[in-house]
């Protein structure tokens, strides 16, 4: 007999202890094993997914601040540029308006030095004709010229206008102190006497006279008194002159207000050809040399 | 000439008694249970685990994955019975490399109690899983004319299941043992081997039946396509 009955009911027993212990201690720990990774490994991808899409949500977000930060960069930067270029172009215009005025003030100056020096030159001719001019008439000046000088002078008394003969007719009557003539020699006696004679025969009345030498007249008789002056002399002319060429300059320079200064201070009106005896204002004489 | 080690009797006392079949049997109930409890105690759930567990994790699911393969939507279920029939019958044979071991398979009385065990555990799995009147309706298909022819389905099959398995593992035995009075260098050698590759073959074909009889037995009335294939 091959099947032995109480070893089949053993085995029945054995094989099914067998099948209790392994679910006990092989089959539920393994399947639990293998489904507490799965889940680990579920939660993980799971996790991993999450996190994928968060580090994609930072990502864009993070794509669009970049671009955001461009597009501000951008606009600073051009408006940066655009205030640079203004900037540059007010400069540029300060600069060229402050040369401008450099160049304008320079060439001002550059004018006003050759003016200068052209009033200087003018000036100084002016003064060293005037010095010869004087110079050589008071070496030709003589008591000969002298004479001829009387005569000159009681001629054109003589031949003085109306008005400013009663003019100086009044002052001669009118003074306290005799009449003042001056001449650059001292006169003889008989010019003295032909000029006293002259004034008489003129003013029709007894002048009282009192003669004086002044060499400043270069050549020349000036009758004086009370304020009234009948003068002819070279410097008289030569004063003239100076006044003239004077108002030759500055009429010629009119732009300039400058005031220029004179060689001489001669402000006596300019005589008339002849010098004929003018009634002067009070002022005195005040030809110098 | 011992046929089965039946016949090996360490202890006998009257009905009860102590043979080669039962002692090799414990001892393989010792190797298996040790060797799972000494792998099991320190599991890791981790992704970092020992080669011992990595080994019994890929049986265990290849067994759960040929049980679902077969058609049994909750494997985890049959697991204990089926795998245990596996691992039993594929350690016995294994176990032939060892000199003076006999597989309890070898003994009818193992493979006739096996072959007992599927017989009472389809019915109860299909009473369980569809009720005792939708179990015992199967029976009546297609028409109740087919009841009997059932029935004898039902003991035939069992009783191939038990003469399948003692009959190979017997005749593994008993070549070897012949052969090794005939050649006793090398040959046997590659017969042994033949034995292990055949040991294996009858380990998956009796568990892989049994398997199908429970799967025919619960899902008769229709196999709904589960979710999962």
């Amino acid at each position: 007999m091959l099947i032995d009955w109480f070893t089949v009911i053993a085995q029945v027993v054995n094989f099914l202890i067998l099948v209790w212990l392994l679910k006990r201690f092989l089959y539920r720990p393994i399947l639990d094993a293998v489904d507490a990774r799965e889940k680990r490994i579920a939660a993980e991808l799971a996790d991993a997914a999450a996190k994928k899409a968060e580090a994609q949500k930072e990502r864009d977000q993070f794509q669009h601040k970049n671009e955001e930060f461009d597009q501000q960069r951008a606009a600073l930067l051009s408006q940066a540029m655009e205030e640079a270029k203004a900037e540059r172009s007010r400069l540029l215009d300060e600069a060229r308006k402050a040369a401008d005025a450099f160049s304008s003030r320079r060439q001002e100056t550059l004018r006003n030095d050759a003016h200068n020096l052209n009033q200087a030159i003018r000036r100084r001719t002016q003064q060293e004709v005037f010095a010869i001019a004087r110079k050589a008439l008071t070496d030709l000046a003589s008591t000969s010229l002298e004479q001829r000088l009387e005569e000159v002078f009681t001629r054109r008394l003589r031949e003085m206008d109306g008005k400013a003969k009663q003019g100086l007719a009044a002052a001669l009557k009118t003074a306290s102190a005799p009449a003042l003539v001056r001449s650059a020699f001292d006169l003889p006696a008989e010019q003295r006497a032909a000029i006293q004679n002259a004034l008489n025969e003129t003013f029709s009345a007894e002048i009282q006279v009192r003669f004086e030498t002044a060499p400043d007249l270069v050549s020349g008789i000036e009758l004086s008194t009370n304020g009234q002056k009948l003068a002819w002399s070279i410097a008289d002319y030569l004063a003239s002159l100076e006044q003239g060429v004077d108002e030759l300059l500055k009429e010629k320079h009119k732009s300039e207000a400058k005031a220029e200064p004179r060689p001489e201070a001669g402000t006596e009106r300019k005589p008339e050809a002849g010098a004929g005896p003018e009634p002067e204002g009070p002022k005195p004489e005040t030809t110098s040399r | 000439m011992r046929l089965s080690p039946d016949q090996m009797i360490f202890w006998q006392h009257g009905f009860l008694k102590l043979n080669g079949t039962i002692v090799f049997t414990w001892g393989l109930m010792f190797v298996l249970v040790a060797g799972s409890i000494l792998v099991t105690r320190k599991l890791s759930p981790g992704l970092r685990r020992s080669r011992w567990q990595n080994l019994l994790e890929i049986v265990v699911t290849a067994i759960n994955e040929q049980i679902k393969e077969v058609g049994l939507r909750q494997p985890e279920k049959y697991l204990g019975f089926l795998g245990t029939l596996f691992l039993f019958v594929a350690m016995a044979s294994v176990f032939t490399i060892v000199p003076g071991y006999e597989p309890p398979t070898g003994s009818l009385s193992t493979t006739a109690a096996l072959a007992i065990c599927v017989f009472v555990a389809v019915p109860l799995f299909g009473i369980e899983d569809r009720g005792l009147g939708g179990y015992l309706r199967a029976y009546l298909k297609p028409t109740f004319i087919m009841l009997p022819f059932n029935i004898i389905s039902e003991l035939s099959r069992t009783l191939a299941l038990a003469v399948r398995l003692f009959g190979n593992m017997m005749s593994g035995t008993m070549i070897l043992a012949i052969l090794l009075t005939i050649t006793p260098f090398v040959f046997p050698i590659a017969m042994s081997a033949l034995g292990l590759l055949t040991g294996m073959v009858q380990a998956y074909i009796f568990s892989i039946l049994a398997t199908v009889y429970i799967a025919a037995a619960t899902r008769a009335r229709k196999p709904e396509p589960g979710p999962e294939d």
